[in-house]
């Protein structure tokens, strides 16, 4: 039998305080950030124009630009999109989003003119358009934005039925932790705000709070077993008990996310990096945040002997030992 | 064998064998465009039953809304049913196989085109105002004159190059076939003399494709020829031969006769006795003699003309033309009609008395549309998607399979050969759903394979722990997989929680991710628990109780 970090006995809770100010460390500059800054949005929630055009032969760049700013689509953005005769034109700037409450589409006829005016209509082949009116775009902002509300709520919801309400917040505390971590590491990677990413970061919502629900599941099982063993020691050994699970899960998703990021192509690529940074977030947040913050809780608000009964969920009617008092520190 | 391990097996033989049969290849006619010649044809292709996405096979998707800079439109819902008999209309004109044209909540209305990325095309398509006319059918039998002419314009634009093999062969046996000898001679009679080929025109490339139909100026092609004769109408030359004076359009309903299904094509006087213009209102109704109806009315000046003409054309059919096509068959004309008519229906259902009175308002109240989102993919950056998108679940595959194998050896085997199962069983399920696959679905796919992997991962360290407890190998799996089943059903219901809602919000591609994802979901709560439990229940049967277990 091949294993692999079996029975091991890390002392994962004791690390909190370093752990804690490592994940603050990463999380507080990036919202700083974004709260300067901003995102960078798609054309899907802007509103605009973006176009996909592969050249017959590898165009020069500036001419493109010179040729569209001539055109009076001013404030374009052109990108090399993978090859060199692959190029993205995006025109998102409020004033072709204006253009389009007239027609979603006037922007992207007038591109394709100036090009082929310059280039001729054989020189290059439109891969893809998107045109987005403005109140589309707005529509789809505020649906993104109760799409993870809900299914945060939906989420919690679940949790305040399956488990006792210590656990259910110390779970949704860790969650809206990979939540903020994400949105975050978005701004780090330079992503763009699209309606994939924000299915990226729904998918890893859901995926995180697996890990944390499949220690808790085990804590609550420990716990059950041996009742005269205090909570921290508990939190530990179910942590190390589920790291060989964690380790081989999390290789399996990284593997097939990893192949997605590489090969996937560029439309999915954003997904897998936001579900590759998930996968990372989720497994430090299961461990470090979510049990910590267990214990914070247990002794601030002590279980009596009728919430250990609904947490535990076997209503033994053996008598029990007193419920164990959690410490922060041994 | 035990009767659990046979019932076990019993079922996933059931299983595998519904899916295989879900996913068989099937003989589809598929409507596509020639790439060189731009028309559009039916062939019959065999391929697997899922439903690619837009982003997937290339095409267009459009969302539609009530324009409101050209003035004010009351009852925007209502509009926009109207405005939609008008886009579903047109877009039967494209001819692309599976359309969607649906409204989507109050007022808009969304257009999905596969196949085509032609953006100045679909601008055509709500850029001009539906354009309503009533018209007489010919009388006069003006077709059967020309098809002489006709024929001879088909050879020498090209030659009836665009007919299939099969469709002639078909054509050629058909006892309906056209203008039987009895028919060109009453042809000869009547013609003028300035065109004495119209007698012997029976075989030539136009006509065989055309019979009579069951009133005046009706004619009658096969499904299969419309495409053809399609193409031959667009041809300068055929439309210069056409009857001067008339004007071809294609019928909405299709009539068939025994086992055939034929389109019906109309001729009419090019000039409208009236047009949607002098309409003010239609209404369903029905009668207690006469049955379902349709009542119009028309303004004053409307009235007048309209009852100047249906007074000459007492007796005659009258086709009401949305946008160049007869929408449903032209009623006969049996009094003068003044400001208000009706339309008796004859037996028609409700359906279709209401779709009338919806043209024929469409008609008198056209309604301004605009573009507010429209994305084409071009059908190589679709496969070029597929593509990346297999080489990545390919390779994602891969390394996932050889994880397993090195990390649990037997065990892992299983857990791979169930798998494959896995796979099998997604796929049906899409099919059976179904479901349209697109890029983010794929992603979804590949991802679901880890979730599926990640409860054979739970048992399996569940029945390493129990063993370590020193229990026995068939105690150890009994305890595993009990254990286990908490924890994999409560990280499969958050996954649906996250997927159901994405599937609320998201639009097409990322509904698709939505719905694989749930899928992969339910298929793995088969595979990864039923088919590697039965597994396990085989291999202990088979040794008769193994003492170790390689996991």
């Amino acid at each position: 039998m091949l294993r692999i970090l079996h029975d091991t006995k890390f002392d994962f809770i004791g690390a909190w305080k370093v752990t804690t100010f490592v994940t603050l460390l990463f999380i507080l500059p990036g919202l700083l950030w974004i709260g300067v800054s901003g995102y960078k949005y798609s054309i899907e929630f802007t509103g605009g124009t973006l176009m996909q055009v592969r050249f017959a032969k590898a165009p020069n760049v500036a001419d493109v630009r010179s040729t569209l700013d001539q055109a009076g689509i001013k404030g374009a953005e052109i990108t090399q999109f993978g090859t060199d005769l692959d190029y993205l034109v995006r025109a998102q700037d409020p004033r072709s989003v204006a253009q389009q409450t007239r027609g979603a589409e006037s922007v992207a006829t007038e591109i394709q003119a100036a090009l082929t005016k310059r280039f001729g209509a054989s020189a290059y082949t439109v891969q893809r358009t998107e045109s987005v009116g403005p109140k589309v775009g707005g529509e789809l902002r505020q649906k993104a934005f109760y799409a993870v509300l809900i299914s945060f709520l939906a989420t919690l919801a679940y949790l305040a039925w399956r488990f006792e309400w210590r656990f259910g917040v110390a779970a949704v505390v860790a969650t809206a932790h990979d939540i903020l971590a994400t949105l975050a590491f978005i701004k780090y990677a330079n992503l763009e705000i699209s309606l994939v990413v924000v299915g990226g970061i729904l998918t890893m919502i859901g995926y995180s709070l697996n890990d944390t629900i499949i220690i808790f599941d085990r804590v609550r099982e420990n716990l059950r077993k041996r009742q005269k063993v205090t909570l921290y020691d508990t939190l530990n050994r179910s942590v190390n008990e589920t790291l060989p699970r964690s380790v081989l899960t999390h290789a399996t998703v990284f593997a097939t996310l990893l192949a997605l990021a590489i090969l996937g192509g560029e439309v999915l690529r954003p997904f897998a990096l936001v579900m590759l940074f998930g996968v990372v977030t989720g497994t430090f947040s299961s461990i470090y945040v979510a049990p910590p913050l267990l214990l914070w809780i247990e002794k601030r608000w002590p279980r009596t002997a009728s919430d250990t009964g609904s947490a535990n969920r076997s209503r033994t009617a053996a008598p029990r030992a007193p419920a164990p008092r959690a410490t922060m520190s041994r | 064998m035990n009767a659990n391990i046979r019932n076990r097996l019993l079922i996933i033989l059931v299983l595998v064998v519904a899916s295989v049969w879900a996913l068989w290849p099937r003989t589809v006619t598929v409507r596509e465009r020639d790439p060189k010649t731009g028309v559009f044809k039916d062939t019959t292709r065999t391929r697997v039953p899922l439903k690619r996405g837009l982003d997937l096979q290339g095409g267009m998707y459009l969302a539609l809304e009530v324009d409101d800079t050209k003035g004010v439109v009351q009852n925007k819902s209502e509009a926009i049913d109207r405005a939609l008999k008008v886009v579903r209309n047109r877009i039967d004109e494209f001819g692309v196989s599976e359309p969607v044209v649906q409204k989507v909540g109050a007022d808009r209305i969304v257009v999905e085109l596969p196949g085509i990325d032609d953006r100045a095309r679909a601008e055509a398509l709500v850029q001009n105002s539906a354009f309503l006319q009533f018209q007489i059918t010919d009388k006069t039998q003006a077709l059967e004159k020309a098809l002489g002419r006709l024929d001879a314009a088909v050879k020498q634009s090209g030659g009836a190059t665009l007919a299939t093999a099969k469709t002639d062969t078909g054509r050629s046996a058909s006892p309906l076939n056209l203008f039987s000898a009895a028919d060109s001679g009453k042809a000869k009679k009547d013609s003028t003399g300035n065109d004495t080929s119209t007698a012997v025109a029976t075989g030539g490339p136009f006509s065989k494709l055309i019979q009579p139909g069951q009133m005046p100026g009706q004619y009658l092609v096969a499904k299969n020829d419309v495409p053809t004769v399609q193409s031959y109408l667009d041809r300068k030359e055929v439309q210069a031969a056409l009857p001067p004076g008339k004007a071809v359009h294609w019928g909405s309903e299709d009539l068939s006769a025994g086992n055939a299904s034929y389109a019906t094509l109309y001729v009419v006087d090019a000039r409208p006795i009236i047009t949607g213009e002098y309409l003010t209102d239609a209404k369903p109704g029905s009668d207690p003699t006469e049955g379902n109806l349709v009542s119009f009315t028309l303004n004053n000046e409307g009235g007048r003309r309209f009852r100047t003409e249906t007074g000459k054309h007492i007796g005659d059919y009258m086709a009401i033309v949305l946008d160049d096509r007869v929408m449903g068959a032209p009623p006969v004309i049996q009094s003068a009609i003044g400001t208000r008519g009706q339309i008796t229906m004859r037996g028609a259902d409700l359906q279709k008395t209401q779709d009338l009175a919806l043209v024929l308002r469409a008609g008198a109240l056209p309604v301004p549309l605009k573009v507010v989102e429209s994305r084409t993919i071009g059908s190589s950056l679709g496969s070029d998607s597929i593509r990346d998108g297999m080489h990545a679940g390919i390779a994602g595959v891969a390394l996932v399979i050889l994880i397993m194998i090195f990390y649990y050896r037997f065990s892992g085997t299983l857990a791979v050969a169930a798998l494959l199962l896995y796979l099998l069983f997604t796929l049906a399920l899409l099919a059976g759903l179904e479901a349209t696959v697109t890029l983010p679905g794929l992603a979804g796919l590949v991802l679901s394979i880890g979730i599926a992997l990640d409860a054979n991962v739970l048992i399996f360290e569940r029945i390493r722990e129990e063993m370590v407890h020193g229990k026995t190998v068939r105690a150890s799996i009994d305890e595993g997989f009990k254990h286990a089943m908490s924890a994999i059903i409560d990280s499969n219901v958050t996954t649906v929680l996250t997927a159901l809602v994405l599937f609320e919000v998201g639009t097409g591609p990322v509904k698709g991710f939505a719905v694989t994802l749930m899928a992969g979901i339910a298929a793995s709560m088969v595979s990864s628990i039923f088919v590697v439990r039965t597994f396990f229940l085989l291999w202990l049967n088979r040794t008769r109780g193994a003492q170790t277990l390689s996991i």
